[in-house]
């Protein structure tokens, strides 16, 4: 019983990567990544996010919306989203001023961001009951947030290397991406 | 049909009072932008962009009355730690404030100093000692070197003097060595043993 | 891997601990070991910077013309962390002003110039009964001793033996490992003058009251090893404190502080704290007789021995007093051979090229080498960073010198910073192992003086800011105070041309113009007497006992003169009624 969550951590965290593999939420994923500090900030940030939004999307789309109001689902899930991350924005602003400034406009861009509505979306298709989807939601996150550190650190590293001209900034940072999805791709058939 | 609306009305609901509740909780005093502008600007006080000192500057800078490349103190490096703060395009600096010149300390001829004080009302720092009729000096270790003290002296006798390099502020220098020699006349700093 | 190693040796092999990382450069001590101290005759000319140590720069004392004697000070120290100044020899001063000193910028700095009179004449001086005098007052006197740290860091003495209430030491630590290659100075020092070198300790372990004393010195050193022993075993401290000396194998650096400290005791002290926080002092072995030659003959530091070797005719040590030419020094040397390029002050690893032969030997000064292609080759072209991680393995103080080097030379200094960029010391060593032959400490400089720079240009504007804000506020009170009076002045006008009303009395109306006025006049006055409250002068308290006799005769004489004015009006006043 508990192996399948595990399984199913791993496999939303590493196997089906939502940045790497599914390919979402590459927004943040691009701008946020030039410093270390601002990837961690919105690592956590996006990880309260999606797993909050998978937890309350979970129960409107069992128990409010039911199986008769399922156009309303992508509607409400966004609505729910705007409002963690409106919640998520104003608790930064307070406590951590600096990060707030350093996250800037990818704070509230957090709702546009296609992982967090996607995860909830696959929950629903899935057919997960509520600790699948609050595993499923976190393993995402957590993998999210791994890749998003990783990725912030190969960046200020390479602010440093003897990059062409040509390439210097997003050229170069895309070629690392795809290479790092490249290697997240090696997890496949790890878990059956 | 009637059981969306109100589906779609309870969450709008549910979420407005949170939001409602969590903004009265999180309320911001005040605006620390201005503060973290002010932090990046040299505090030389001159008046060369156009505000009378740089607290006025960042307020402009925050209200957007005002552009990030009117600093000269500041220098490049303040434009670009301006445009990375307010997440604009770097911008070079602007040559109708006046360009960037070496750290200078004003400095008052106290032969020709007739002290009349119109030079310790016009320093933004209080950076002159002196009262009526007596000897007015600069303390050097207070000098932002602004030079609006130069305009208001009757007698011009307060100069500029660059600060020199010594033993004690001197820097080393960025490693560079020849791979291979750029023209026969031209000297480098090579690290002999290091 | 080799660290690796260290760990599994330090934990489950034998005891002995070694120097974490550090290199073994060939040694070349053997050159300049070949015969005794020399001395050298008196110079004609010497240049003493006034920045010959770590702190804040002394106040000369003399004026250009002045005759001085040997041992005079000429410049007393200011502040807490400062060093005197004397004259090493007697002469005249002829000039206080720039001239060339060693220092990697080759800029000039501020001097005293003394032309020597060739007659070596002593001022008075005599020995202090150490034993019996009180600490506090032992200290005060080694202000003026100009002793410091003569094992290269030149740091104020009399800062180090303070003790107090917070920081106490238990093991004095002595540093006679001189491990950098080339030099000789603190070996020779030894094998001649190792007995008053341990009355140094005594006099050290007395101010700190230390229980244990250790002398750590490299295993390339068997004689004066030796002569430490000898001394040790004769020396009356070793019946009242554990006295030893402990041989420590010959690594670079094990003479840095923290690495003889954790070689010597296994202590590792931490990055963010000093070595008297442990429990520890360390000095150096120089240091120690210059201690003991203030203290028991009453000479105060004016000279030091120096290494001069590498491309010289004949390498050896010699004893040189402070401000003599290099020249002079390398003459004594036999004079360089043809090849030579560059003059070395320091160590191979350690030190820097000189401007020019004609600076003078200051207190950091142990070693001058004369550099020639064939000793030192060019160093050739650095070559891209191939990550081999050589130079993490070898950093004495288990840093990171690679990613240093990539944040170094992008100049990304607050990463640098938090990879504890200033907790390099500058040894060298990744230099040394580095397969591209990239100069990696002349990153680590150029980064730690930019943050300095950026810091104190920050600190002066936050400066700025407040004044200016405490100017602005001034002004608005200012501006408040003047329109107050304003007020009042305008109420007891009022008050005056007030037509007086139906029934009152013009005396009411004159009582409340005279009330009024007197209030205005009672505020005026308290207002001063605030003021002069408030400027009261500011540095009164903790003065020396010689300028509160001098306030004290100023008042005495300010009051004589008060009661005279006072008797004269008086006179005048009786007069003048007489007159009438």
């Amino acid at each position: 019983m508990v192996q399948n969550y595990i399984l199913l951590f791993i496999g939303a965290a590493l196997v089906n990567n939502i940045v790497l593999v599914k390919i979402l939420g590459l927004c943040p994923f691009m701008g946020v990544s030039k410093k270390l500090e601002a990837s961690v900030a919105m690592a956590m940030a996006t990880a309260f996010v999606l797993t909050i939004g998978s937890g309350t999307s979970y129960f409107i789309s069992e128990y409010l919306l039911g199986t008769d109001l399922f156009y309303l689902r992508t509607v409400s899930f966004i609505v729910v989203i705007a409002g963690v991350v409106q919640f998520t924005e104003m608790w930064m602003e307070k406590n951590s001023p600096v990060l707030y400034q350093v996250l800037g406009i990818y704070l509230p861009l957090i709702t546009t961001n296609c992982a967090v509505l996607g995860i909830p979306l696959l929950n629903v298709q899935n057919k997960h009951n509520l600790f699948e989807s609050l595993v499923f939601g976190f393993g995402g996150a957590v993998g999210f947030s791994l890749v998003l550190i990783l990725f912030a650190s190969m960046r200020e590293r390479l602010e440093a290397a003897d990059v062409p001209a040509i390439f210097q900034g997003a050229a170069i940072a895309m070629v690392t991406g795809g290479l790092m999805s490249l290697a997240f791709m090696g997890f496949a058939g790890l878990v059956r | 049909m009637l059981t969306a609306v109100y589906v779609m009305l309870g969450l709008a609901l549910v979420l407005g009072v949170l939001l409602g509740y969590s903004a009265l909780k999180f309320k911001v005093e005040g605006d620390p932008l201005v503060a973290r502008i002010d932090a990046i600007l040299p505090q030389t006080q001159c008046g060369q962009c156009g505000f009378p000192g740089c607290k006025p500057y960042a307020t402009a800078i925050a209200a957007g009355e005002a552009d990030i490349n009117q600093c000269p103190p500041g220098g490049d490096a303040g434009a670009r730690a301006l445009a990375d703060l307010m997440g604009m395009e770097y911008k070079p600096l602007n040559a109708e404030h006046g360009l960037p010149k070496p750290k200078s300390v004003a400095l008052i001829d106290e032969n020709t100093c007739i002290g009349c004080t119109l030079c310790i009302q016009a320093c933004p720092v209080d950076a002159i000692l002196g009262a009526a009729k007596h000897m007015h000096t600069i303390i050097a270790s207070e000098c932002t070197g602004c030079e609006l003290c130069l305009a208001p002296c009757p007698v011009d006798c307060i100069t500029m003097e660059p600060i020199a390099e010594s033993p004690d502020n001197w820097k080393w220098r960025y490693p560079v060595f020849e791979i291979k020699p750029a023209s026969p006349a031209s000297s480098s700093q090579t690290g002999k043993r290091h | 891997m080799s660290s690796l190693l260290n760990i599994v040796k330090q934990n489950f092999g034998s005891r002995t601990i070694a120097v974490n990382g550090g290199v073994h450069p060939p040694e070349h001590k053997q050159e300049s070991t070949k015969q005794p101290i020399g001395h050298l005759a008196l110079p004609k000319r010497l240049v003493l910077p006034l920045r010959q140590h770590v702190g804040n720069l002394p106040k000369v004392l003399v004026n250009v013309g002045d005759k001085v004697l040997k041992g005079q000070l000429l410049a007393e120290a200011e502040g807490n962390i400062s060093a005197a100044i004397h004259a090493p020899t007697s002469g005249t001063v002829v000039a206080i002003e720039d001239a060339l000193i060693p220092h990697p910028s080759g800029l000039p700095d501020h001097c005293i110039t003394i032309d020597v009179d060739g007659k070596d004449e002593w001022i008075a001086h005599c020995s202090t009964d150490w034993r019996k005098q009180d600490k506090t007052q032992l200290l005060e006197s080694l202000r003026d001793s100009g002793i410091v740290g003569l094992g290269g860091a030149a740091f104020p003495t009399q800062v180090k033996l303070r003790t107090n209430a917070k920081s106490h030491v238990d093991t004095l630590v002595i540093n006679a490992a001189e491990c950098e290659p080339y030099i000789t100075c603190d070996d020779m020092l030894m094998r001649e003058r190792a007995d008053q070198i341990l009355k140094g300790v005594e006099i050290a372990q007395h101010l700190l009251g230390a229980k244990q004393c250790l002398i750590g010195i490299e295993d390339n050193k068997p004689e004066a090893a030796e002569a430490m022993r000898l001394a040790c075993l004769n020396s009356p401290l070793a019946k009242l404190v554990t006295l030893k000396v402990v041989v420590v194998p010959t690594q670079y650096p094990s003479g840095d502080a923290r690495q003889l400290i954790r070689l010597l005791t296994g202590i590792e002290v931490p990055a963010d704290k000093r070595s008297t926080d442990v429990g520890l002092q360390c000095f150096n072995v120089a240091t120690l007789l210059a201690l003991h030659r203030y203290f028991d003959f009453g000479e105060p530091s004016l000279s030091r021995i120096v290494t001069i070797t590498g491309n010289v005719k004949t390498p050896a040590n010699f004893e040189v007093l402070f401000g003599t030419p290099v020249t002079e020094l390398v003459k004594a040397g036999g004079g360089v051979l043809a090849d030579t390029d560059d003059y070395i002050m320091g160590g191979p690893m350690m030190g820097f090229s000189l401007p020019s032969i004609d600076v003078p030997i200051t207190k950091a000064a142990n070693c001058i080498i004369a550099s020639a292609p064939n000793l030192f080759a060019p160093a050739p072209p650095a070559m891209p960073c191939i990550r081999c991680a050589r130079c993490a393995d070898v950093c004495p103080v288990s840093l990171q010198p690679q990613e240093l080097y990539w944040f170094s030379k992008s100049s990304n200094l607050e990463k640098a910073r938090d990879y504890n960029l200033f907790d390099c010391i500058e040894c060298g060593c990744c230099t040394y192992a580095c397969p591209s032959n990239i100069p990696l400490v002349q990153y680590y400089r150029f980064a730690k003086s930019e943050i300095i720079a950026q810091d104190r240009a920050k600190e002066s504007a936050d400066l700025a800011r407040e004044r200016n804000e405490f100017r602005l506020m001034r002004i608005e009170r200012e501006k408040q105070e003047r329109a107050e009076k304003h007020a009042q002045k305008a109420v007891g006008a009022k008050a005056e041309v007030a037509k007086p009303e139906v029934g009152s009395t013009i005396e009411a109306i004159d009582d409340a113009a005279m009330a009024a006025k007197k209030a205005a006049i009672a505020a005026a006055i308290e207002r001063a007497k605030a003021q002069k409250a408030t400027t009261t002068p500011q540095n009164v308290s903790d003065t020396k006992p010689t300028v509160e006799a001098e306030i004290a005769e100023i008042n005495a004489r300010r009051e004589a003169a008060k009661q005279a004015v006072n008797k004269q009006a008086g006179d005048n006043i009786g007069s003048k009624q007489d007159e009438k």
